[in-house]
């Protein structure tokens, strides 16, 4: 780049133009001050749920690692999933799974070229959010 | 130039599809399983452990086990890319996210060997 030394200019902002210029990537715009339309907290919580789902798998693995070892453990698993706090740990974790499992769903039907305009995208996150809270409340009513 | 070496396989385009296959799997799974619970309610020891026992789950089990792995690690790839960066946690960004990709693919190899040995163990 080439920058006129010789003329008078303002310093600050040309260190600020060459950090900008030389650094490797572009710098993204800032989440945190930008209002968020609603295909953007469909995206999030779309995130949100595979980091609970992550830390899930553990709490799914121990399960089915007891229900599966023995007759005794199997019994136990089926005994804890009767209190009220065991039903809502697996209502949230299968919760989670559900919303995933619906927005990735609607992921593959746009990698095909359906709902990728503005107004679809919209829609398509508005059937998303519908979909996961029906299968959620159903969920719910199966669990308790 | 972008010179990022923690990704799957070095290709955007192939951690895209790998994305997508292993989700395929991992969604076939949970509705398979999840319907299989929901069709027999009451289901005893028995009938949970055959369905487990059986050659064809344990092939099934295993697949998604190897689907698991590669979908939360471009999974956790992509967010810790994404937010543990210079602007967000400062100068040790960096050494930030190594660290946590770090964690989450010893996490994750440790949840597969679980898995392998529940699998094998019954």
């Amino acid at each position: 780049m080439h920058l006129p030394t010789t003329l008078p200019c303002n310093f600050g902002a040309l260190s600020v133009i060459k950090k900008a210029v030389n650094s490797q990537r572009p710098v993204n715009l800032d989440l945190r001050t930008i209002k968020l339309p609603i295909t953007a907290y469909t995206s999030i919580l779309h995130r949100i749920s595979g980091v609970i789902l992550f830390v899930g798998i553990a709490v799914l693995l121990y399960a089915l690692d007891k229900s599966l070892a023995s007759e005794e453990g199997f019994a136990e698993v089926k005994e804890c999933l009767t209190s009220p706090l065991a039903k809502f740990v697996i209502w949230a974790l299968l919760s989670a799974l559900l919303y995933h499992l619906v927005a990735g769903v609607r992921h593959i039907i746009m990698d095909m070229g359906i709902g990728e305009s503005l107004e679809g995208g919209a829609l398509g996150s508005k059937i998303v959010l519908a979909v996961a809270a029906v299968m959620i409340l159903l969920l719910g009513v199966w669990i308790w | 130039m972008v010179t990022n070496v923690t990704n799957l396989s070095r290709s955007g385009l192939y951690d895209w599809m790998a994305q997508r296959v292993s989700a395929v799997v991992l969604a076939a799974y949970v509705l398979f399983l999840l319907g299989y619970v929901i069709a027999h309610p009451g289901m005893g020891y028995a009938d949970w452990h055959g369905l487990f026992s059986n050659q064809a789950m344990r092939i099934f089990s295993l697949l998604t086990l190897v689907s698991l792995s590669v979908h939360a690690w471009v999974g956790m790839w992509t967010i810790s890319t994404d937010y543990l960066t210079s602007m967000a946690v400062g100068k040790w960004a960096t050494a930030v996210r190594f660290l946590f990709q770090a964690a989450c693919g010893i996490a994750m190899f440790a949840f597969f060997v679980w898995g392998v040995q529940i699998l094998w163990g019954i």
